[in-house]
């Protein structure tokens, strides 16, 4: 069930990506909350456990918990076990982080999006692209 | 610095500053006088190649500079078992920052050591603990810097200018108003973490109604508490904190966005999920010292070692700085107390690292922070416990609370 929506959104790093939409009701934190080798979802205590977040783009409210989560996004990125993009309704500079550092050191770019997310389902493929005055275009 | 007139690391870490400070919309850098790295810890390739980079451009930091936690206690060689292909990058993590430069404290708590901030100072700290207690006890200003971007403000004394480093941006959003007369016990402040860091999302939380706390560790423990299920790195608590001496200053004279009351009934249930297992569990360890055991909590628990003088050869694991180590060495105050099955940890923490023997059985902990991590990073099943019951558990053999 494929919906010709659209919304914009701000970069907090631009990009292009699309995939299969993953969305979490809770924010996650990556260190703790992801396992960087597989990309499985490893939080006890989060609704996600056992989803899997590679190629896919993650759809949360926000970051959360501890700061260590920008190394392992950085090295899920490394290793291809990292989401393609992620969208979220409030800026998290932790993973911001994560992703900068990423494409500084490997070339390879995660953008990270804030932007409503009401509405996106797991399963909606989701595209993300760069609009004008940098803004980031979201196709569900 | 951009330029490169400092040398290639100095550019690089100023344009990753700059690429974040976009990021997070700041307008400008500000000074800091410290920053306090949590890269330590090997979650693999990328953070290694990372700090080489650095290395390799001839890289140092400018501030004082402390470290967080590495994967290794380098004080007890051979405590750790890792293979030999992951450990030698994750001893090579550790020795790559302080060729940075960086000051060999590994500690989670590095406002237990001689590079605490004072009020007011501008700082760039990484570890979810160490924030929220720099921020709300000490009252010096840092945001939620994580890997990297911590390093980065080392290596130029620059911190993006936004968020807490400003004063307007310090301001109490949501009250948590505890309602009933409470002890002040070491799990009420866990428990009182856990619910204002669920329910505050990235707003700052205001407690009011908190007992007057015996000592700063317990407000360490809520800090920490709070930062493991929220994004929590400021918090004021009514007549406590520096920055609230009272409820409008708190607020800033404004009005909370939303108030929230906290009863008994609440924190009982959010210490209860802590624990995934029932009293009488057979006990394979303890774990203490999550964030780092202060020199004051040492001296509670010695004590208590001597009064219940646990016997079974259960392991009680205790994770501390190698400053407050190094202090209780010089003091003898460890001397024949691994009879009681005392295993100090130093530069790192039982639950980030293998150094548990027995991961298949119950892990017993007075940490909010390890009992929400464990299960996840080690595989342990946890009980939640006051310092006391984790001893006296230790000297029976299986899993034993008094009624709180």
């Amino acid at each position: 069930m494929t919906r010709r929506v659209g919304r914009t959104g701000i970069f907090q790093l631009a990009g292009s990506a699309q995939g299969s939409a993953l969305v979490l009701s809770q924010p996650l934190s990556f260190w703790g909350g992801i396992d960087a080798e597989t990309g499985d979802i490893i939080d006890h205590s989060h609704p996600g456990l056992g989803e899997n977040v590679a190629g896919k783009i993650l759809v949360m409210p926000s970051g959360r918990g501890s700061s260590s989560s920008s190394s392992v996004l950085a090295e899920a990125i490394r290793r291809g076990t990292a989401p393609a993009g992620i969208l979220m309704e409030r800026p998290d500079p932790i993973l911001a982080v994560g992703a900068i550092v990423a494409e500084f050191l490997y070339g390879m770019s995660v953008p990270l999006v804030v932007c409503d997310i009401s509405g996106i389902v797991s399963g909606h493929r989701i595209a993300i692209g760069l609009g004008e005055d940098a803004r980031a275009i979201i196709r569900i | 610095m951009l330029q490169g007139e400092h040398g290639p690391a100095a550019a690089a870490a100023m344009k990753i500053l700059v690429a974040f400070s976009n990021a997070v919309g700041a307008p400008k850098l500000l000074d800091i006088s410290g920053a306090h790295i949590d890269g330590c810890l090997y979650h693999g390739k990328a953070g290694l190649d990372f700090v080489e980079r650095l290395v390799e451009g001839n890289g140092r930091v400018l501030v004082p500079t402390t470290l967080n936690v590495g994967s290794f206690d380098l004080i007890h060689p051979g405590m750790v078992k890792m293979p030999a292909a992951q450990e030698a990058p994750a001893r090579r993590l550790m020795k790559a920052h302080l060729e940075l430069g960086c000051q060999a404290t590994f500690t989670c708590a590095p406002y237990q050591t001689r590079f605490r901030p004072g009020f007011g100072e501008q700082i760039a700290w990484g570890e979810s603990n160490a924030i929220v207690f720099a921020n709300s006890v000490i009252g010096a200003r840092t945001n939620r810097y994580g890997d990297f971007i911590d390093l980065c403000c080392a290596m130029t004394g620059r911190a993006p200018s936004w968020g807490l480093h400003l004063s307007e941006n310090r301001r109490g959003q949501i009250l948590f108003e505890l309602t009933g007369a409470f002890e002040p016990s070491d799990a009420l402040f866990v428990g009182v973490g856990l619910i204002i860091g669920r329910a505050s999302g990235d707003r700052i939380p205001v407690i009011s109604g908190l007992p007057q706390p015996r000592d700063e560790d317990q407000l360490k423990a809520l800090g920490a508490a709070a930062a493991t299920t929220g994004a929590v790195a400021l918090f004021h608590a009514v007549s406590i904190t520096p920055e609230a001496n009272t409820i409008d200053e708190a607020f800033h004279g404004m009005a909370p966005d939303e108030t929230i009351r906290i009863t008994r009934a609440d924190i009982d249930h959010a210490l209860a999920k802590l624990s995934s297992v029932p009293d009488g569990a057979p006990l394979a360890a303890v774990s203490l010292g999550t964030p780092h055991f202060s020199h004051e909590e040492w001296m509670r628990l010695l004590p208590l070692l001597r009064e219940l003088a646990p016997s079974r050869g259960i392991p009680i694991y205790v994770n501390t700085g190698r400053a407050t180590l190094t202090r209780l060495q010089d003091e003898g105050a460890l001397a024949g107390m691994e009879a009681f099955g005392l295993i100090p940890v130093a530069d790192t923490c039982t639950y980030v690292t293998a150094i548990i023997e027995r991961l298949d059985g119950v892990v017993m902990t007075n940490s909010g922070k390890w009992a929400h991590y464990a299960p996840g990073n080690i595989g342990v099943s946890v009980a939640f416990a006051d310092i006391r019951d984790c001893i006296r558990s230790a000297a029976v053999g299986h899993v034993l609370r008094s009624v709180s």
